[in-house]
């Protein structure tokens, strides 16, 4: 994986010690709040209902063993002994103090860390794909493209002032594991008569007004991407909106200009930057290729005793073909029965490194699902992994099935949210564990936001949950029929909203409804997808 | 920000009339003239300077860039960057006169508003010296071509892994 060299580290120990002077000033009286504000925006540190809370950036989702022991460390030292994953591949954690901000950054930038561009209006952590580098079908590893952009993107001049948050995805493989036509710009890595090049989408995004993002460019040169990826953002800086923060992401500029009118102005603002030269020299790419290299892989056996039945699930479930036929990605899921999603302990944390370090080459990701990845583990090794993740409470198997929800922090911390998210996606679990429907159902993706922001992808979900406001009592509006992979969608409400536990009803009858209408072996949204909303409905509100 | 020569200059100090100027990176005699806006200035012919607001079009003025002695970017909000794009085109495009930021800027905008090829600052409230001088000496190195690499002040960190080729 990518290693800093004397400038990344500089730049980071840069950044803690104008963020140390920052704070000062804050606490000194001498930046009033306002001011700070965008400062510790920058940085990743939110004021939320109860404490502030530090977004940690983990570029593209990889992380090595050391890293998460420092994660899981800081947990225990700032923060309750918790940590929560995020839908960006990153870590937040929910009970920090300010005056500690600036020793915790110190404490990351140890370790190649930071928490650089995590909020505020800025080009945020460039995320991608959790299997890349190791995935049976991906085209090349798109994570050298993704830290390439992550190092333009950062301390940007020209746009750390920009209209709004700006998000981007790097993938690599038709399958689509991150959301990418759901970012700011998605941008895939393809092949164009043996050459590889970049696919630029743009203007997708969830929050109030979700849309999937065009097409504006089948294929960029490599040595012109950050180019190209400039010359996007420049059109957004000067034509999106500022008049309306609700109106000020870049999906909707795309979308009032049309995407050709929009892709017209880009390529203008392209052939003037191709003449000034703003893209990094060839070299640039070459060299970050060579920290991403394989692993000494070893051929080994191919398969493995399943006679254990909960391993021979968690074997099916939370394993991913390997572009190495000895070896598998392992899931390690964060979502065990009745717990919060995405959340670990530093106990957990320090575990899952040290199993890294033993299974898979030091490595590790975390998945925009908000769970944890090993990457390249020995198909021999699988059983001594299981055993070690299920004695720490880390062996549900149950990756990409109802009880793998994303839910967003919800209003037990969020200063955003209508209702609550947490407590919901718990009961969700433990209701379809103890009625042993789990499995019947397959793969079924659950997602919960707390409000209209969509931070939990409720209109990406299967099934989506959104919490409201409904005359001062929490309510839930059900969605069906969303998705964030290759087959993107976005979820449609079924009808009037339901209270929390009308709303556990209510996914209960839609899931029956599928296992009633199911054909073959069809998943819950293939269903969906052939038979409508209709028996959906009348089941909910017949 | 040692290697920054010839974008830089002592001239930075405190500078006081004409528009409240407090720092000014340029040699030259500050230019007294009074601004006009955007419209103002395509409509009458011998004007020298004029003032960008966030909505203008900075590339209307491109066709006058040689009779141009004045250009302020107006920042009625720090939060809106309009202006770092406005200033880094007029620099693209040729602009060596002075390109002076004006409105609600914090010492924390200083370092990329000079990247952006702002060589004078006239914020509304006065900023403290030595927070700003700490500001701006914030960087060694910077990731990424603006408007000082292109000037041939400052090399991106990937031109100097490179070496004198990249």
């Amino acid at each position: 994986m990518y290693r800093y060299d004397n400038y990344d580290q500089a730049m980071v120990d840069a950044r803690v010690e104008e963020f140390r002077d920052q704070t000062r000033r804050r606490l000194d009286g001498s930046l009033s709040e306002d001011q700070f504000k965008p400062l510790r925006l920058m940085n990743g540190l939110y004021l939320q209902l109860h404490a502030y809370m530090l977004r940690v950036a983990i570029p593209y989702g990889t992380l090595n063993s050391r890293q998460l022991i420092a994660l899981g460390d800081i947990a225990d030292k700032y923060d309750r002994g918790y940590g929560h994953f995020t839908t960006r591949q990153n870590l937040q954690y929910n009970w920090v103090k300010l005056a500690n901000a600036p020793e915790i950054l110190a404490d990351l930038a140890k370790v190649e860390m930071h928490a650089i561009q995590t909020s505020g209006n800025c080009i945020r952590n460039i995320s991608s794909d959790h299997f890349a580098g190791a995935a049976a079908d991906e085209l090349v590893d798109p994570r050298p493209y993704a830290e390439l952009l992550r190092q333009w993107s950062s301390f940007h001049p020209e746009f750390t002032y920009l209209p709004r948050k700006f998000k981007i995805a790097v993938i690599a493989a038709e399958k689509d594991r991150a959301a990418m036509r759901l970012h700011d710009i998605g941008i895939q890595i393809v092949e164009r008569d043996g050459e590889i090049g970049a696919r630029f989408f743009v203007g997708g995004g969830m929050g109030r007004t979700p849309m999937i993002a065009p097409m504006i460019r089948e294929f960029v040169p490599l040595d012109q991407l950050v180019t190209y990826a400039e010359a996007c953002l420049r059109v957004y800086n000067r034509y999106g909106r500022r008049d309306n923060k609700y109106k000020a992401r870049i999906k909707i500029l795309v979308h009032e200009l049309g995407a050709e009118e929009y892709t017209r102005q880009v390529e203008e603002e392209f052939a003037h930057l191709l003449k000034v030269g703003v893209e990094p020299p060839r070299e640039e790419l070459e060299r970050i290729k060579g920290f991403f290299t394989e692993p000494p892989f070893e051929d080994g056996p191919k398969q493995v005793d399943r006679s254990d039945p909960d391993f021979a699930l968690w074997l099916r479930n939370n394993t991913h073909r390997h572009k190495h036929d000895c070896y598998v990605s392992a899931v390690i899921s964060l979502k065990p029965v009745g717990g919060i999603p995405g959340d670990a302990s530093g106990e957990q944390m320090r575990l899952m490194a040290r199993l890294a370090k033993e299974y898979s080459f030091d490595e590790l990701r975390i998945m925009h699902t908000q769970n944890v990845v090993l990457p390249h583990v020995r198909i021999a090794d699988l059983p001594a992994l299981w055993t070690a993740l299920d004695e720490a409470g880390l062996g549900a198997s149950n990756m990409d099935t109802i009880e793998d929800m994303i839910a967003c922090p919800g209003l037990d911390y969020c200063s955003l949210a209508n209702a609550r998210s947490i407590p919901l996606a718990q009961r969700i679990s433990e209701r379809f564990d103890a009625a042993g429907k789990t499995e019947k159902l397959g793969e079924l993706k659950l997602k919960i936001s707390g409000c209209i922001n969509a931070c939990g992808h409720h209109h990406a979900g299967h099934i989506g949950i959104l919490g409201v406001d409904r005359k001062g009592v929490e309510n839930y509006q059900l969605s069906l029929g969303g998705s964030e992979a290759e087959d993107v969608s976005l979820a449609k409400i079924t009808g009037p909203g339901f209270t929390e536990d009308g709303v556990i009803e209510a996914v209960e009858k839609v899931t029956d409804v599928y296992l009633e209408r199911k054909e073959g072996e069809e998943r819950f949204l293939d269903t969906y997808r052939r038979i409508g909303m209709e028996p959906f409905k009348e089941a909910l509100y017949g | 920000m040692a290697d920054r020569d010839a974008f830089d200059s002592e001239a930075g100090s405190l500078g006081a009339s004409p528009d409240a100027v407090q720092f000014r990176f340029r040699e030259d005699d500050m230019a007294g003239d009074a601004t006009v806006t955007v419209d103002a200035f395509l409509a009458q012919s011998d004007a020298s300077a004029v003032r960008i607001e966030p909505g203008d079009d900075t590339r209307e003025l491109l066709p006058h860039l040689a009779r141009l002695t004045l250009v302020e970017v107006n920042f009625p909000s720090f939060g809106d960057g309009r202006g770092y794009s406005a200033a880094r085109i007029l620099r693209e495009e040729g602009y060596r006169g002075e390109l002076r930021a004006v409105g609600d800027i914090g010492v924390d905008q200083l370092s990329h508003m000079r990247r952006c090829g702002f060589d004078a600052f006239a914020p509304e409230r006065p900023l403290g010296e030595a927070d700003a001088e700490r500001a701006l000496a914030t960087w060694d190195n910077v990731y990424q071509h603006a408007v000082d690499t292109k000037l041939g002040a400052w090399r991106t960190i990937a031109q100097k892994r490179h070496g004198a080729g990249a």
